[in-house]
């Protein structure tokens, strides 16, 4: 039963703007992936996808198969001496962090949702607020198990062509079986943080540059509401892990949930209203220095299921780019002003400065300078005529822009952004593909 | 950190005098066993895996270590084959752990009536997995509870038991034979402070259901029927449905007289 592919009619990604049909496999052991991975070939390409967190078509297939590795999600093995952690592909983060933090232990680095596998977390290098401290996730990976359509298998590690084709390869290069990661150790589960408003965007990199010298986890939020002189007024907040405290880790279960789909008219005030209780929130802790759990930290949005459903049943893109040092000022304050005028941003942008760690991925879409993130509401036209023009700025800039949220960006903005391209093809299994990638690679 | 590396280090026995329950669970590989399975091992429990395959055996056993189990055994066996020496086998997976907290049968294998309707091998084999064999085993663990004076048993059985219906009946009289069976126990074990559950889930998302369209409301997720499972093994009466909205659903469909029901293809 579980070797078999059933059809999907309506399958979607995080972004739901593509509804389509998908033939989905559900393995729940190593020896089911291993048989499925054989059944795919050149003529009938298939992905590995996990819990489709990417926002736009890199994690589909349309019309093509999916190998769904959520039910493959076993620790194989946890060192609570050196922290190493060896876990099937389909464990998710928040799953992992049941078993590290009550240890002592954390993540490497972590994306702003724990709702991701270890095989996205590598497929897509995801990054986090310690970026600057830690690097992306692929930084800490020691090995991972990469199962070939030809019916090949090889343990991968650092320094491996193929490893680095891997980390961030958008689940191409192979099915990854399994990976094993070095986490970090904390003295508890809570972090010291401290807000500070900023009311020009200039003054963003200002604090960046300074917080980042004695701060792991750092981001700023970004009101997209205003213009004129008060534009990218925004919050930054920073924190270190706590010393003292004890190691609980996060409930499993949401505290809110979104039910259905929020109906078109009352999509922006609900849209906004979450928003503004994020916003609310930091306001409240703007004043001095404040302590918190690691999960509404790191992962505010967890705590509503489906939250994607607020932007109604047309779904949402999300615009996330990087730009290098050189040219973050300069873009930021363009794209904003863009985005602004538009009037179709969401209410609240993130802003994070990378550090100048090597990416470890061919892909990996985290470089030193700036990244700025953003939903759009899927307006069709005329939200695609906005990103096409927030390309320009991104691609005179010398930035780019990331795979995981992006379900539209054309074959010149991939390869611009991303030179090593044509090397990273050399390695792409012919057995698989997704949307994305046909889109890109042509 | 206690800097033990969740296999070896300590002694066996010792883990097991730690352990919070000592668990035997049948047909461990099943997506609800492995959901119940995960909520014992965070709690610190000693396990024994029991199904067929060795190789998922292990793996499951590996993961529920790093889970927090205090022990977990794994015994690779055909739980049908096995069934009349089932009182040799939970035997020999208890005493080494001084004893049984919490049993869970959870095998089971639900089979297609189209075929046995045409093939006495499917109709067997529905109602051996069901019930024939399922049945000897629950006995076997009736007789333990009952000299130990405590533990519950706790055996999964469905909705599809409730009334006999065209799509699935063969599944549906195994199963609803197997809740009454353990009904029966649990009368017999009343007044001797253990106890037997029958769990009734309704449609549950897991790999057995691949195939139906799944999805909306009266589906549940395989993690909530662990849940229930867990639940069970601590409290409530012998026959539970899971979700408990099933307990109404078919309280319902039961009532529904056979001139209209029979114009159904339910």
């Amino acid at each position: 039963m579980t070797e078999t592919f059933h059809s999907d009619a309506t399958l979607t990604s995080w972004g739901r703007v593509v509804r389509e049909r998908h033939d989905v496999a559900r393995p729940r052991f190593g020896d089911e992936v291993s048989r499925i991975v054989q059944t795919l070939s050149a003529d009938s390409p298939g992905l590995a996808v996990g819990l489709r967190r990417s926002y736009g078509d890199s994690n589909l297939n349309p019309d093509g198969r999916l190998i769904d590795m959520t039910g493959v999600d076993r620790i194989i093995f946890f060192d609570r001496r050196t922290g190493v952690m060896r876990a099937e592909a389909g464990v998710s983060l928040s799953q992992a962090l049941q078993v590290l933090v009550p240890a002592g232990w954390f993540l490497p680095t972590t994306p702003g949702t724990r709702f991701v596998t270890l095989g996205g977390a590598v497929a897509n290098d995801v990054h986090g607020k310690n970026h600057h401290a830690a690097g992306a996730f692929g930084a800490s990976v020691t090995r991972l198990k990469l199962l070939r359509t030809d019916g090949g298998s090889q343990e991968l590690a650092p320094g491996d062509p193929l490893f680095h084709a891997t980390v961030g390869g958008l689940g191409l290069t192979g099915i990854i079986a399994w990976v094993e990661f070095r986490a970090t150790p904390i003295p508890s589960a809570y972090l010291d943080g401290e807000d500070t408003s900023f009311t020009r965007v200039e003054d963003y990199f200002d604090i960046a540059a300074e917080k980042r010298k004695s701060f792991q986890h750092t981001m700023a939020w970004v009101d997209c509401s205003t213009q004129g002189t008060k534009l990218g007024r925004g919050i930054f907040s920073s924190a270190n892990w706590a010393a003292y405290g004890d190691l609980a880790p996060h409930s499993e279960q949401s505290r809110r949930n979104v039910p259905l789909d929020a109906p078109d008219f009352t999509l922006n005030a609900l849209t906004v209203r979450a928003f503004n209780s994020v916003r609310h929130e930091l306001k409240r802790m703007r004043h001095g220095p404040y302590r918190t759990h690691y999960d509404p930290f790191l992962y505010p949005l967890d705590g509503i299921a489906h939250w994607n459903r607020l932007y109604g049943a047309k779904g949402f893109y999300q615009y996330q780019c990087v730009l290098p040092p050189a040219t973050a000022h300069a873009g930021v304050s363009e794209l904003l002003k863009t985005i602004v005028a538009s009037g179709q941003g969401s209410p609240l942008a993130v802003l994070k400065d990378f550090g100048p760690n090597a990416p470890v991925g061919m892909l990996s879409f985290p470089m030193e300078g700036t990244t700025l993130a953003l939903d759009f509401r899927n307006q069709e036209e005329r939200t695609l005529r906005l990103m096409a023009d927030l390309d320009r700025i991104v691609a005179d800039a010398g930035g780019r822009l990331y795979p995981a949220k992006d379900g539209r960006m054309p074959a010149a903005m991939f390869q611009s952004g991303f030179p090593k391209w044509q090397d990273f093809c050399a390695y792409v299994d012919p057995g698989l593909s997704s949307a994305f990638w046909r889109r890109v690679s042509g | 950190m206690d800097g033990s590396l969740g296999y070896a280090p300590m002694q066996a026995d010792l883990k097991q005098a730690q352990a919070s329950n000592r668990v035997i669970i049948l047909g461990a590989l099943s997506a609800i066993a492995m959901a119940a399975a995960r909520i014992y091992a965070r709690e610190g429990a000693a396990l024994v895996l029991v199904a067929r395959n060795e190789a998922r055996l292990d793996a499951l056993a590996a993961d529920l270590y790093a889970r927090g189990a205090a022990n977990v055994v794994v015994a690779a066996m055909d739980l049908e084959a096995e069934a009349r020496n089932a009182g040799e086998h939970l035997a020999a997976w208890s005493s080494p752990m001084g004893g049984l907290d919490h049993i869970h049968l959870v095998y089971g294998y639900l089979g297609s009536q189209l075929e046995a309707t045409a093939s006495q091998a499917e109709l067997s084999r529905i109602v051996t997995s069901n019930f024939t064999s399922a049945v000897h085993w629950c006995e076997a663990a009736a007789n333990i509870l009952r000299r130990q004076k405590h533990g519950t048993l706790v055996a999964v059985s469905s909705v599809a038991g409730d009334r006999g219906r065209q799509s699935n009946y063969a599944y549906g009289a195994a199963k609803g034979g197997l809740a009454l069976y353990v009904q029966g126990i649990a009368h017999s074990l009343a007044g001797t402070g253990a106890r037997a559950v029958a769990v009734k889930p309704g449609f549950v998302d897991t790999p057995m259901t691949d195939g139906l369209k799944k999805g909306g409301p009266m589906w549940a997720s395989a993690d909530q029927i662990g849940q229930a499972l867990r639940r069970a093994a601590d409290k409530g009466g012998p026959i539970q449905y899971s979700p408990g909205k099933w307990r109404i659903v078919m309280a319902m469909i039961r009532a529904v007289p056979a001139f209209v029901f029979h114009k159904t293809r339910l």
